[in-house]
């Protein structure tokens, strides 16, 4: 017996095309044009899920986006996507589906115990539990035992994409208002977005018995549609939903490209579009609000409107005997819908003493009772509804037998994206409901989205919205006037729900109100009210006007909070788009990069440039290789990939000015030729930077700095002199691309120049230390300076960035009979900890000054440079500051990066830690830097590590070659 | 998103800019007292309403200027050039 709740014919399914699915292990069948909710429902599928907190049987209660209840995993393995509503989810043949939080299935649920103890469950039971000895002890067992579906732990294959557009008006909402909109703002010449969060144009004129034009609902649609599709200015976006309102009209839309959604595609998944709209027409419809009485999440009770939908979209009846609970007269259309689709209608129980005549007369011809000034007290049924309790206008009480319960509590216009583009909501008492509070410049909100009720008004604000452009529609359309009287709450014993996604109750909010967590704000914080996926769609003007009742304030005093995006939810994945994995961001290569990798060079990433770490030889292990690379340059010849160094060229009458400025040493004085070791800072006076400054003339400087702070220094030195020193005659061009830089170094670089070739003499002897020369290597033009971070005699070949492979390559073949290695970033890092030498980030950190690194006196500069104020703030001259000095282990042992040391006679638990360590192949011993307390004067101490309990001894940074001598050759 | 109107290039997305903070702040001569020194590194205003601050085109022209920006809408009430004095409603 397969969809025998499917009515023999009507509704805008292809009967035709018959899909099989899988929900909860079993076997269902639907047609093309279902939704996976209404698929269940054409099988009688009743209990589709469990509630959140209290794991209570549920099943669906609406048709949209607001479904609370129903909350399904689709897809398996890396394309299972989990919390989507079945209600936004289409059906397609072969789908896999399962609803959320039960286990170990849904008929038999481990969790429904805590329906059981409900009633200590309530809210705040968490907080006022789990406070001895700490919350913290509790949190990952109860975070566990709560919590929604659970996401794939494989990464997810498909494609998902951002996209950008710009329009002059975007309509949100695709029903009659919004189509009203979009036709007149096409007729205008303007172009015209117009997005609607269901696979089909239409909104209610899909489900409502309405004429347009002189045509069917439908009709008129289709044919609007249609006209909208030939037109160039109009782009048509179903599947669309806008998730958010963001600043001058930046709104973002989720696209959900048609395919199956558990399976492979050929393009995009998701697409999430940002738009900029000049102007935003929200055409979004109106929510139905349940009721709040006990027993209300029974599964086989809906929302009227819900009912309505599923028998003329779907052609599905969603019971066999139907009680409808309203407060208003929207529910009747609705209850002689689900009667046309072959349900019975046993009674409408009315909370209105009166009600239309007309009304009446629908009703008792349908062979129903009409209950007026009733309400329903009590559901019935173990998991499913089997009757209700209804307590008459006299007080009476009986029972009904039913399947399907229909309530009715009113609309809701979903103001949700107008509330958070800023705009203010209005209580309406006579309606009982909040609506957009006048027109905001550039956003208008159109039919039911604006509590515009009928739809001949829907559609002439939606068609002056459009034609009157920014300058905002006239007067309000005629609006016909609701008839509904609030029922906020049924006074009556047993568990009513407000927020079913999130299992809060009536009495939760009389509670919350007990404990004085009245405002709005608060309540949603201590009852996790409006929370999560659904946002609050059913809950929050329930809930507000409960604990206005509770306090004695009317829904306007209460006030609601304001709605934040997104509008349902969004996959992680849209979020970044293409933007993960390889594409997350670009990959820096230097022009050496493949050599590297023929080379065995193991590739690392450092300050976002792809460079090598070391180059493993066959049978090596990470160590060998680093102490072969650091012997060879200790004795013979290195070569080293050190283009990513930072390169900026300052240039202007001023430029001597400036970098005297931006050093913490004076640079004015440096003689062109000449290079200078230099300290960067900012206005706090802690190091931001180092590196090696060339003066090419008296008007240019070369700024080397780190390989990570290029990019950030360029962009400051543009802003000290944009904002600042505005009056200096200086230009900045940051050039580090430009040049590829090649660093030889060691005792035999001399010979190997000479052996590829230069035009100037490379004796270290006769070529200073310090110093730089404009000619050509191997016949490319070159600048070379000579400076050295392993010690020893090293020169720096800066070459056009498109000659530099070239040239590494017959360096590399000219050092072979020298016994030339090329050397990565470990081995580098080696041989500069040996040697004391200072690297920023790692021996420095956000609070080291000049002095804590030895350079004490800076702050006594004559003239003004960035930070040197701070550096004579009193806590900067402090003497017992941590001071870099070395470390050496008493048995040569290497010492752990970040462990701490004590005074073994002293009582404080640490006085520094080691911030560079290694193992000194050329010294044969583990070598150390670190930043002790005082640790300048206290050189020859020892003390003890912490952790490990070594025994060390405060040293000279530089342990290898202190005297310098073989950087001259 | 905030469409920001860069003097230069016109107006783009908020992605391609970076906010400096607060503008106008005068940077003070470096013998001047602690608490002087201290107000111009850490004393920052924060207003509700109409902020003024110093933005740069970072993703485009490199270019700084100033804007007025209320705290509340998020509304640019002005974008004027990086060396002109506040230009604004409050002004």
């Amino acid at each position: 017996m397969t969809q025998s709740f499917r009515s023999a014919s009507g509704g805008l399914v292809e009967r035709g095309r018959t899909l099989k699915f899988r929900f909860a292990g079993r076997e269902y069948e639907g047609y093309e044009g279902d939704t996976l909710a209404s698929a269940l429902l054409a099988n009688g599928v009743r209990l589709a899920g469990r509630s959140f907190k209290y794991h209570r049987p549920r099943g669906l209660i609406a048709a949209g986006p607001e479904e609370s209840n129903i909350l399904v995993t689709v897809g398996q393995g890396g394309r299972r996507t989990t919390n989507l509503r079945a209600t936004e989810v289409d059906l397609y043949d072969g789908m896999v589906a399962a609803p959320v939080n039960c286990w170990p299935s849904l008929r038999f649920d481990v969790g429904a115990v805590n329906n059981l103890f409900s009633r200590w469950l309530g809210a705040g039971f968490y907080y006022k539990t789990f406070m001895w000895p700490h919350w913290m002890l509790f949190e990952g067992f109860i975070r566990r035992a709560a919590g929604l579906g659970q996401p794939s732990t494989e990464a997810d294959p498909d494609r998902y994409e951002l996209a950008y557009a710009h329009c002059d008006v975007l309509v949100v909402g695709g029903g009659a208002a919004g189509l009203a909109a979009a036709k007149a703002a096409a007729a205008g010449g303007r172009r015209v977005i117009l997005c609607d969060q269901d696979t089909r144009f239409g909104g209610s004129l899909l489900w409502c018995d309405a004429e347009v034009e002189g045509l069917r609902g439908r009709d008129w649609v289709d044919r609007t549609v249609a006209g909208l599709s030939t037109q160039p200015n109009v782009r048509l976006a179903p599947r669309t939903t806008a998730v958010g309102h963001y600043d001058y009209n930046s709104v973002v839309l989720l696209e959900r490209v048609p395919g199956r959604e558990g399976e492979a595609r050929d393009g995009a998944r998701e697409r999430l579009w940002q738009v900029r709209a000049e102007q935003v027409i929200y055409a979004c419809g109106a929510l139905e609000r349940p009721i709040v009485f006990p027993g209300n999440d029974k599964p086989g009770i809906m929302l009227a409107s819900a009912a309505r939908q599923y028998a003329n979209r779907w052609g599905v009846r969603t019971g066999d005997r139907l009680v409808v609970f309203t407060n208003n007269d929207s529910a009747y259309d609705a209850a002689l819908a689900a009667a046309d689709a072959g349900a019975r209608l046993i009674a409408v129980v009315d909370s209105r003493a009166n009600v239309d005549a007309q009304r009446q007369k629908q009703i008792t011809a349908c062979g129903a009772e009409l209950i007026t000034g009733g309400a329903v007290i009590e559901t019935h049924g173990d998991t499913v509804l089997k009757g209700v309790t209804v307590r008459e206008g006299a007080g009476r009480t009986r029972r009904i037998a039913c399947d399907g319960l229909l309530m009715a509590g009113g609309w809701n216009p979903t103001v949700h994206l107008y509330s958070q583009a800023g705009g203010k909501l209005r209580w309406e008492d006579a309606r009982a409901f909040f609506r957009p509070d006048g027109v905001r410049d550039a956003i208008a909100c159109v039919g039911a989205c604006n509590g515009t009720l009928g739809l001949a008004a829907a559609l002439q604000e939606g068609h002056e919205a459009a034609a009157f452009g920014r300058a905002g529609a006239p007067a309000s359309p005629q609006t016909e006037e609701p008839a509904i009287e609030p029922l906020w709450r049924v006074d009556a014993p047993g568990k009513a729900f407000v927020d079913f996604l999130n299992d809060v109750t009536a009495g939760d909010i009389a509670q919350a109100a007990r404990e004085n967590f009245v405002s709005v704000e608060h309540l949603k914080r201590y009852t996790t009210l409006g929370m999560a996926p659904d946002q609050g769609k059913t809950s929050n003007v329930n809930a507000l006007a409960v604990m206005g009742e509770a306090t004695g304030r009317a829904p306007a005093q209460v006030g609601t909070t304001r709605y934040r995006p997104p509008f349902t939810p969004v996959s992680m994945a849209s979020y970044r788009g293409r933007l993960r994995g390889d594409l997350y961001r670009p990959y820096r290569h230097t022009p050496m990069h493949a050599w590297h990798l023929a080379h065995g060079g193991k590739i690392e990433e450092f300050g976002e440039w792809q460079r090598p770490a070391l180059y493993l030889q066959p049978g090596e292990d990470h160590e060998q290789a680093v102490r072969r690379e650091c012997r060879a340059v200790r004795t013979a010849c290195g070569l080293f990939d050190a283009s990513p160094l930072g390169k900026i060229e300052v240039r202007g009458p001023d430029a001597a000015r400036f970098v005297d400025l931006i050093y913490a040493n004076t640079m004015s004085t440096l003689k062109p030729g000449k290079l200078r070791y230099g300290l960067m800072l900012n206005e706090l006076g802690i190091i931001i930077d180092d590196g090696v400054a060339a003066r090419l003339d008296e008007e240019t400087f070369l700024v080397g700095t780190t390989s990570g702070g290029a990019d950030k220094i360029a962009a400051g030195m543009e802003e000290w002199l944009q904002c600042e020193w505005i009056d200096l005659k200086v230009l900045v061009a940051p050039v580090t691309t430009d040049w590829a830089v090649i660093n030889i170094a060691g005792p035999a670089s001399p010979q190997v120049l000479a052996a590829v070739g230069c035009d100037f003499d490379p004796d270290p002897k006769r070529f200073e230390h310090l110093s730089f020369r404009t000619g050509a290597v191997g016949g490319i033009p070159a600048r070379v300076m000579r400076v050295s971070f392993t010690g020893e005699a090293s020169y720096e070949i800066n070459v056009p960035a498109d000659r530099a492979l070239d040239l590494w390559e017959r360096l590399y073949a000219a050092g072979k009979p020298f016994g030339i290695e090329p050397f990565g970033i470990d081995a580098l890092m080696q041989m500069r900890t040996e040697k004391g030498f200072l690297h920023v980030g790692s021996d420095t950190d956000g609070t080291t000054v000049p002095a804590d690194v030895g350079w004490t006196k800076v702050a006594n500069r004559p003239v003004d440079f960035v930070g040197k104020r701070s550096l004579l703030w009193e806590t900067n001259q402090d003497p017992s500051r941590p001071q870099l000095v070395g470390l050496s282990e008493a048995g040569g042992q290497v010492l752990a990066i970040g462990e701490h040391v004590r005074d073994p006679k002293g009582d404080k638990p640490t006085i520094g830690y080691v911030t560079s360590s290694g193992y000194s192949e050329a010294l044969g011993r583990g070598v150390a830097l670190a930043m002790i307390q005082g640790g300048r004067a206290r050189i020859g101490e020892e003390l003890v590590t912490t952790r490990s309990g070594q025994r060390v001894r405060i040293v000279e940074a530089a342990a290898y070659d202190p005297k310098g001598e073989r950087l001259n050759g | 998103m905030l469409l920001i109107k860069c003097p230069f290039c016109g107006e783009r997305d908020e992605i391609e800019f970076r906010c400096g903070g607060e503008s106008h702040i005068q940077r003070p001569a470096s013998d001047v007292s602690d608490e002087t020194w201290g107000a111009y590194l850490f004393a920052r205003e924060n207003p509700r309403g109409v902020h003024f601050e110093r933005w740069v085109h970072h993703a485009g022209c490199r270019q700084w200027f100033n804007l007025a920006r209320d705290t509340v809408t998020h509304e640019i009430r002005s974008v004027y050039p990086i060396t002109a004095p506040r230009r604004g409603p409050s002004q």
